[in-house]
């Protein structure tokens, strides 16, 4: 690896003004699983490593007086799946941190830098935007908040200026009645980067749908919010024939490539098949069922 | 006050294996080789120096991380287990031993990141079932012994620990 500089502020305005005086030279280092191994590998010329994880905003994993929780951005995977209260919460983002990489691996990797990294396949996304997560972003310009769906701008890009760093992430408290899934597609057992990744969130009143979400991966530059799939589902009896209802919106709006992983029209058909999978989970844990996460 | 921004040899104290550590780093280096290369710790290894292999898994507060993906400067202040700390002062530890009587090793290159990797799984799960123990370890590669033998190794270490056999 080429010499770099390393920094670790202990609160936000401190770790701005790092990022504002080396602009693109610096980047905030989470877990490091996609920063180390991209400077490693030539991917990346960062020279400023500013480690986050010295600053408490970032590092907290908490459930709000209101219910809702604030995830700061450099909690690993590790400790999420490790929160009773958020695996019973947010089952979606808890799938997604279980099959990440491996047990070392999610050791150290943030949701925060799965989705700050913006790969298409990153496997919190469609989790994040299923629950409705917005981003909490600190800058040299003061503070802002963004939904989630809105961060990424198209592979390895989003939103954040060179000055700017993600500090949380906010999750609404899940309406009574709700579930959620996510589930992915990989050539391999394990160890491998989805071909295509699913989530769905709904709130059930009985059997009726009354509120969902559904949101694809891996299958256009940016992880897709399909607000039309879960619109599809309102007011619908929970079950096979809604599901495929939304199923098609999500593969008319997968707009994948062919690569090593896959091809287009495999891409497509698992565009189908998973978000049916997910909506079936997501409602099965909205009536109290358990759901693998299927590792 | 501004955050010191630290490059050239940077000091870090550690504790490794229960001894507080002093080294100095350069912040591009990774644990692991500062673990290999400055304080002789050999028996961490580099597989694939990104993340894949786990053959440099280490135990660091309490969680299993792969040292190629650490920072040597980001352990400061940390607790680290290595291979070279699992055995006790009376001798091997159970999953050492298990993994000779079953014979779980070949070339042996795997064998401490395998070893390191099922003592972070027995220190959080100590009755763990085959399948978990399947998917904790799918970080480690083995490209000699097809898994098996490892697998029942770690089992038969759990069960012993649990004083079940
Ligand atoms: C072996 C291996 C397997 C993997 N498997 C998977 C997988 O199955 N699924 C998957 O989705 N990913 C996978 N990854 C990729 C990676 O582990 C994840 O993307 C992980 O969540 C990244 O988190 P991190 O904390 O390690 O991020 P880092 O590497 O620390 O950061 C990632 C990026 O985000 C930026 N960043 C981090 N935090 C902030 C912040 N607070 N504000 C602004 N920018 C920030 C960094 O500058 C960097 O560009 C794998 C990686 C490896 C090495
Ligand atoms: S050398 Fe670290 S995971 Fe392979
Ligand atoms: S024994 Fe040779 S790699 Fe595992």
């Amino acid at each position: 690896m080429h010499a770099i500089s390393y920094a670790a502020p202990t609160t936000v305005a401190d770790a701005v003004s790092i990022l504002a005086e080396h602009g693109a030279n610096a980047r905030m280092l989470a877990g490091g699983t996609d920063l180390i191994v991209q400077v490693r590998e030539k991917l990346r010329d960062t020279t400023v490593f500013v480690d986050a994880k010295h600053i408490p905003d970032l590092t907290q994993l908490t459930v709000n007086a209101d219910g809702s929780a604030t995830l700061g951005a450099a909690v690993p995977c590790h400790q999420i799946y490790g929160d009773d209260a958020i695996v019973a919460q947010y089952p979606a983002l808890v799938d997604a941190c279980r099959i990440i990489g491996s047990t070392g691996i999610q050791g150290r990797a943030s949701v925060g830098g799965n989705l700050c990294n913006s790969g298409p396949a990153g496997d919190t996304i469609p989790p994040l935007i299923v629950h409705g997560a917005v981003a909490n972003i600190a800058g040299a310009n003061g503070e802002r908040t963004l939904a989630v769906e809105d961060f990424c701008t198209g592979p390895s890009r989003n939103v954040l200026g060179d000055d700017e760093l993600l500090v949380s992430l906010t999750l609404p408290k899940p309406a009574d009645g709700s579930g959620s899934h996510y589930l992915r597609f990989i050539p391999r057992n394990e160890m491998d980067i989805a071909e295509v990744g699913a989530g769905a969130a709904v709130t059930l009143d009985g059997d009726t749908i009354t509120a969902a979400r559904v949101s694809i991966g891996a299958v256009a530059p940016t992880p897709l919010f399909v607000a039309a799939a879960g619109e599809a589902l309102i007011g619908q009896t929970a079950g096979e024939a809604a599901y495929e209802v939304a199923a098609n919106i999500a593969r008319d709006a997968a707009s994948p490539i062919n690569d090593m992983r896959g091809t287009i029209a495999h891409r497509k058909h698992l565009s189908f098949v998973l978000t049916q999978r997910a909506l079936r989970g997501a409602v099965a844990r909205a009536r109290g069922m358990e759901v693998g996460h299927g590792h | 006050m501004a955050t010191e921004i630290l490059s050239g040899k940077v000091h870090v104290n550690t504790t490794i294996n229960g001894e507080s550590t002093d080294f100095l780093a350069e912040p591009r280096e990774s644990l692991l080789e500062v673990l290999r290369e400055t304080l002789g710790l050999t028996g961490a290894k580099e597989g694939c120096n990104d993340g894949n292999c786990g053959a440099c898994n280490v135990i660091m507060d309490g969680r299993l991380v792969n040292s190629c993906c650490v920072l040597a400067v980001e352990a400061g202040g940390a607790d680290v287990t290595t291979i070279e700390g699992i055995a006790g002062p009376s001798g091997l530890h159970p999953l050492q031993e298990k993994f000779l009587e079953h014979a779980a090793l070949q070339c042996g290159v795997c064998t401490p990141g395998f070893l390191v990797s099922a003592k972070a799984m027995l220190d959080e799960n100590p009755d763990p079932t085959e399948d978990e123990v399947r998917w904790w370890l799918a970080g480690n590669l083995c490209r000699c012994t097809g898994y098996d033998k490892i697998v029942r190794a770690v089992l038969d270490a759990a069960a012993s620990m649990r004083g079940e056999g």
